[in-house]
């Protein structure tokens, strides 16, 4: 895999409460279990009459998103606005900023527009972790995925929707599936289930596609669908990222989806009660059959809903951090 | 200082609160506790009355006005009303009424799910330092404290008042 930023001390403040996210790396599992707990009560806002809060009313949020995306802007938006704050969306085309000065040049124009947020997509690995260094204190930033590195409230959402359906992390045996090598999900994914202490962490996919380094990441490689899924309680299947492979690491598509494609046939080698999770945007009849992916073992849809209130627990979360003095133990009477 | 049993209180709120269900009008009783020790007298106060309807907790922490200064509590509940508050008779439960700020946010939250009939406010223990125009309408017992005195409810089992001194 490619060099990536150190794990990062940059999005806790001196209490050690987060005020950017950037990672899921080196997140304590008392703050990992900390963002469910929140999005938990977000949930059930979300499934009021009003679906909004009054939290950050007056908190301007910009989507800062050099690379596309639907699923991940979209929800951070509705997040931001369920909890009354205001939304900028920028879109920007990765040439036209791929130099560090006038990315600067571009935030600091923000910053003086007095926002408080950025949720940052980049090309670039640590691009997120680079503008949390430079932004003015009392602006929080959160990584919305930067190259192969991080996408930590993707990776905290599944882990939202497998404790949901799934329970207790240390009783279960959970498998990624694909092209591990190019996923930020998977990193991110994999730290925040090494930190809330998963029974077994796998990754699935072709020699070429996994990273040499995944067993020091916590994960166990395997090659081969039957052995890799082989009494697993939860199914990842990620995208196969054909834009990130600058070289041939895959004889062909139908080749990929013949062995490690999820067919109802290879997820009868996991147990009968196992769930499929899929960060989207999938592609059918390349790395899922339609009939798994719109079964009833199939969470996906579950996971978009659920992005919307894990993402208004880190935003409210990361803003409460702003303020160095903050305990949230205080009371009003 | 000596404080009251809990229990006592409790059985003096649960004949005040009866004589005051009896008189309101036709619409539907619903009982509503805050998180945390308004929810544990709720749940004392709804079982003694033997209300039809289930009961709700309000966690109010995303409706507080202090954000900016004390942020997010660490330790937010869901809010969960498990019936429409829509023209019911809402008893509001809480264990300590003071500044009247919580009361402020739980009314912010209770109508973002509808709009009540009525909203009555039942609280454990009047702290009479109030800082907006919210009053209770059944009070367990009202306490003169020195400034920088509060009152702890713990529980839920048991219910007990502690005094604090914040200068200990």
């Amino acid at each position: 895999m490619t060099s990536h930023p150190k794990p990062s001390q940059l999005q806790f403040n001196a209490n050690g409460r987060l005020r950017h996210f950037l990672t899921t790396e080196g997140v304590p599992f008392e703050l990992l279990t900390e963002i469910l707990d929140t999005a938990e009560s977000f949930v059930s806002v979300g499934q009021r009459a009003v679906k909004k809060v009054p939290l950050l009313r007056g908190k301007t949020l910009v989507n800062l998103f050099f690379e596309a995306s639907t699923r991940t802007r979209t929800t951070f938006e509705l997040a931001a606005k369920r909890l009354s704050a205001d939304v900028l969306n920028i879109n920007i085309s990765t040439s036209a900023t791929s130099k560090g000065e006038s990315l600067m040049d571009m935030l600091w124009n923000l910053e003086a527009m007095d926002t408080d947020m950025f949720v940052v997509r980049h090309a670039d690995s640590g691009a997120a972790h680079f503008i949390a260094e430079h932004v003015t204190p009392n602006v929080a930033v959160i990584n919305a995925g930067d190259g192969h590195h991080a996408h930590p409230t993707q990776a905290m959402l599944d882990m939202y929707t497998i404790r949901r359906h799934k329970g207790d992390f240390s009783q279960l045996k959970v498998a990624i599936v694909g092209d591990i090598l190019h996923s930020r999900v998977a990193r991110s994914q994999i730290h925040a289930l090494k930190g809330l202490n998963t029974g077994e962490i796998r990754v699935i996919g072709p020699k070429t596609l996994i990273p040499d380094d995944v067993e020091a990441l916590g994960a166990l490689p395997f090659f081969n669908m039957a052995k890799g899924l082989s009494d697993v309680d939860v199914v990842i299947m990620l995208r196969l990222q054909k834009e990130r492979m600058k070289s041939a690491l895959l004889p062909s598509e139908s080749e990929f989806y013949r062995l490690y494609g999820l067919t109802e046939e290879k997820l009868g080698f996991a147990r009968p009660d196992a769930v499929v999770m899929h960060p989207g945007p999938i592609n059918r009849g390349v790395e899922i059959e339609s009939a798994v992916a719109d079964s009833p073992r199939s969470l996906i849809l579950k996971q978009v809903n659920y992005g919307i209130a894990v993402r208004m627990a880190v935003l409210s979360m990361t803003m409460s951090g702003q303020n160095e003095a903050i305990d949230g133990s205080g009371d009003i009477g | 200082m000596k404080l009251p049993e809990v229990n006592d209180l409790l059985g003096q709120m649960t004949k005040t609160l009866q004589t005051l269900i009896n008189d309101s009008a036709t619409a539907p009783v619903v009982m509503v506790g805050i998180h945390s020790g308004g929810a544990w007298l709720a749940k004392e106060l709804h079982q003694a009355l033997q209300l039809q309807q289930p009961l709700g907790l309000l966690d109010i922490s995303f409706y507080r006005d202090d954000f900016a200064g004390k942020g997010l509590n660490p330790n937010v509940l869901p809010s969960n009303l498990p019936f429409s508050v829509e023209k019911c008779n809402v008893i509001l439960v809480d264990d300590v009424i003071m500044s009247g700020r919580t009361i402020r946010a739980a009314l912010n939250e209770l109508f973002d799910y509808g709009r009540p009939a009525k909203v009555s406010l039942v609280a454990l223990v009047d702290l009479p330092r109030r800082e907006l125009p919210i009053q209770p309408d059944i009070v367990g017992i009202q306490l003169d404290l020195a400034p920088q005195q509060r009152i702890k409810l713990s529980g839920p089992e048991p219910l007990t008042l502690t005094l604090i001194d914040r200068k200990a």
